[in-house]
């Protein structure tokens, strides 16, 4: 193959300038005793300071991955067990189901929002006041994570050879214990993988739960959203800067990890 | 292995928060406050018209523009070794991971008066220029926050043509313009339909970006739908209504995009 030109790699380097330009410049600002966007006055770490202090932040950074931690173990759960059973219907109603399935994915956010919002208003005119806010949101979590998992899982049970399953109820396991033993194993990597997807879905969400979390419960999507409203706010800055190294570290131990991996298996190859 | 009954709890939960929602919806549109049937709700977005094709007018812009810039980008990417391709990819991927509230604030830090590029080119005697608060920052916004979603369904798409295609048109005689126009683009055109849809669908729904870099004048679908759910302008049949008029354009703009592509491998490239 011919050696790559010089404009494609200057070409790479623009585009990755322009992805990464605007959040370095955040990054910088996080680091300025001045208060205001534009002027640079010196080194603080006082936002940073200023930013453990704001129990507002705190709590609503307890309050996101409380959600998400619930949506994404309440979504893996109803989600597998859909696959399950999806997988073992016929053509037609599986089409139906997975085209509703594709629903909450395909149609733009903001009508999920609206219409679970419709939902639960409605829903309080019947079963009285209540006020949204953890539940609602919760509830709200849980319908448009599930979809990722079935996604996840179903390819996997597509896979997986029927008869495996036959050959441990003949060797005697129970159906219970060839499911344990033999099913779960086999989709183990579509569930995890659609348990992480809930998860940082979950965690990323702002459009759906700024309809659906009411004015009482607050997740760090929404804190944000108020924090971008007010004129000056260099917390966000110092909040930036941590989630970037946070997600950074956390690609980098997943890459890392998965490199290790497929040079292990390399190996095995080369030597075996 | 049947089975069949463990998916009942979900079946339940779709008709609860996915049919019954969207029936809503559309239930909502239709009547007014009383609960009578209506068309006026449906016929009131007619005066909205404006605000519609803006949105459209901008997300298409912005899906054009992310095309053109990550056309090149993926092809690059999936022709380099493996392990840069991965390093690649996880750049890509980086900021997409970061909430898009705080990719978006860090273009008001760029883009205000007193922002960071103003400041640069005063540097070198220009400006200050008039940045944020126009279409072109709601459409830089856009193309910034949607990119990813078009770089990897085409990089995807294109690790999957093979180097040799590429180098048996190259011996037929045909030039770079010819083994893009005739091999590369043909191969790649479920990975463009792809990241169309998924660049075009939010870019034309949103309403968060077009509020933090649009100002108060350059107000998109989105911004009308939140004004009637949660604005004091509260009016969720209005709302429905404007809902119901966004998701029949995304479904046109959706089944345009799909007569181009027939192939199959595309439900897992959404995911």
């Amino acid at each position: 193959m011919r050696k790559e030109r010089w404009y494609s790699k200057l070409y790479v380097w623009v585009v990755m300038l322009f992805l990464y330009a605007p959040i370095f410049v955040l990054i910088a600002y996080s680091f300025n005793a001045n208060k205001s966007r534009g002027k640079w006055t010196g080194f603080t770490l006082n936002w940073y300071n200023e930013l453990f202090h704001n129990e507002l932040i705190i709590q609503s950074l307890i309050n996101t991955l409380i959600v998400a931690l619930f949506a994404s173990v309440i979504a893996t759960v109803l989600g597998t067990a859909a696959a399950l059973g999806i997988n073992g219907m016929k053509k037609r109603s599986r089409a139906l189901v997975m085209n509703l399935t594709y629903m909450p994915i395909i149609n733009p956010e903001i009508v999920t929002g609206v219409s679970l919002m419709l939902l639960f208003v409605s829903a309080r005119a019947i079963l009285g006041e209540f006020e949204l806010g953890f539940v609602t949101l919760l509830l709200a979590h849980i319908s448009f994570c599930t979809p990722y998992v079935i996604l996840n899982v179903l390819p996997k049970l597509r896979q997986m050879d029927r008869f495996t399953y036959e050959a441990a109820l003949d060797l005697g396991c129970s159906p219970r214990m060839a499911f344990f033993k033999v099913v779960i194993p086999e989709i183990m990597p579509g569930i995890t993988a659609g348990f992480l997807m809930a998860l940082t879905y979950s965690v990323d969400d702002f459009i759906i739960s700024y309809f659906n979390s009411g004015s009482s419960f607050q997740t760090l999507p929404i804190t944000i959203y108020s924090m971008t409203r007010k004129r000056l706010s260099p917390e966000i800055n110092a909040l930036s800067t941590i989630i970037f190294a946070v997600i950074l570290l956390i690609l980098l131990l997943v890459n890392i990890n998965g490199s290790r991996k497929e040079r292990a298996a390399t190996k095995r190859r080369v030597e075996g | 292995m049947r089975s069949k009954a463990a998916s009942i709890p979900y079946l339940i939960w779709m008709v609860l928060f996915t049919v019954i929602p969207l029936g809503l919806v559309v239930f909502f549109a239709f009547t007014d406050t009383s609960g009578n049937f209506t068309i006026a709700n449906i016929s009131q977005v007619g005066q909205y018209m404006p605000v519609l094709m803006r949105s459209i007018w901008l997300s298409l812009i912005a899906t054009v523009i992310c095309l053109v810039v990550a056309y090149p980008l993926a092809y690059i990417m999936s022709r380099r070794k493996s392990y840069q391709q991965r390093t690649l990819l996880m750049l890509v991927m980086l900021p997409m991971w970061m909430n898009f509230l705080l990719r978006t604030y860090a273009w008001m830090t760029l883009l205000e008066r007193n922002g960071v590029i103003n400041r640069l080119l005063g540097l070198i005697g220009l400006g200050p220029f008039e940045m944020i608060n126009t279409q072109g920052a709601v459409v830089l916004g856009m193309v910034y926050n949607y990119l990813p979603f078009m770089i990897i369904p085409l990089y995807t798409i294109m690790t999957k043509i093979d180097n040799s295609v590429i180098e048996a048109a190259q011996d037929l005689g045909a030039n770079t313009g010819n083994v893009f126009a005739r091999v590369i683009i043909p191969l790649s055109v479920p990975g463009i339909t792809t990241g169309i849809t998924m660049v075009f669908v939010p870019a034309v729904s949103t309403f968060i970006i077009s509020r933090m870099l649009g100002g108060g004048s350059n107000l998109l679908i989105g911004d009308l739908i939140d004004m009637q759910f949660l604005g004091a302008a509260y009016n969720p049949n209005l709302g429905s209504a404007i809902s119901l008029v966004l998701m029949v354009v995304i479904l046109i703009c959706m089944s345009v995009t799909n007569q181009f592509d027939s192939s199959e491998g595309r439900e897992e490239m959404m995911v």
